[in-house]
């Protein structure tokens, strides 16, 4: 799936990374634990969560996730941002509950890592 | 080529900056890309854990043309009984390491699941030190 089709069905807004909008994706992750997100041994997804805070954006770039989708409109902090871009990780920001978007996103054909 | 990296406990800013300088160095290395992530993931774990648990620390890293080692000694509490640090879920992490993504009880079997080699030396009231192998 696009980038691009993800930040629209999930009415979102790109805060970095606008490049990669054209990138593909197969699968996600959704979580608020960064730990279980580092056990993930797969590579290339996109990390769903509601965590907004420097330690996401190092998630991501240490799991090789490079989209990161934050739910419930959570504030990008700048330092958050400087990282992301650093990193070259794509962040959409969504209004909607992880709930919701993982729901969008799994019927809309997204896989999920388990 | 040895790379060394002081961390404070405390700093979640800086959490994970060892972990991503090392992960720019193997990368110009051409390391195994799935080799790099069981690398940066054990180290940044490790890396948190000090900033979780300790006063400060240092790491040292290693990369050799046959893997890297990975020394992180910290001066802190030290672990009182490895056996239980070691089970899955079992935390004694504060409500700020949380809210930052950790302290699930899931950060040392972490590490050692990624690691070729995992020893950990610890002394209550002194701190701890971690050793992590991984071959390339």
């Amino acid at each position: 799936m696009k980038l691009r089709d993800i930040c629209s069905l999930t009415e979102g807004i790109v805060v970095s990374g606008e490049s990669r909008l054209d990138d593909s994706v197969d699968f996600a992750f959704a979580s608020d634990l960064m730990s279980d997100v580092l056990t993930i041994k797969k590579d290339h997804f996109l990390l769903i969560t509601g965590l907004a805070n420097i330690q996401s954006i190092r998630t991501a770039e240490m799991s090789d996730a490079p989209y990161l989708l934050l739910c419930r409109n959570k504030e990008v902090t700048d330092e958050m941002l400087e990282l992301a871009r650093e990193d070259n990780i794509l962040i959409i920001k969504s209004k909607f509950s992880m709930f919701r978007c993982a729901g969008i996103l799994f019927n809309a054909g997204l896989k999920p890592v388990y | 080529m040895r790379f060394e990296y002081k961390v404070e406990g405390g700093d979640f800013t800086q959490a994970g900056y060892a972990a991503s300088q090392v992960k720019k160095n193997l990368k110009q290395l051409g390391v195994d890309s799935s080799v790099i992530k069981r690398v940066v993931v054990a180290l940044y774990e490790a890396e948190v854990n000090i900033v979780a648990h300790a006063y400060r620390g240092v790491i040292y890293a290693d990369i050799e043309s046959s893997g890297i080692k990975l020394k992180l000694v910290d001066e802190g509490p030290g672990i009182p009984d490895v056996t239980r640090a070691m089970t899955k879920g079992f935390s004694t992490a504060s409500p700020a390491v949380r809210e930052m993504g950790f302290g699930a009880g899931m950060g040392l079997p972490n590490i050692s699941e990624n690691a070729d080699s995992l020893l950990i030396e610890t002394e209550v009231g002194k701190g701890t030190t971690l050793n992590i192998e991984i071959r390339f």
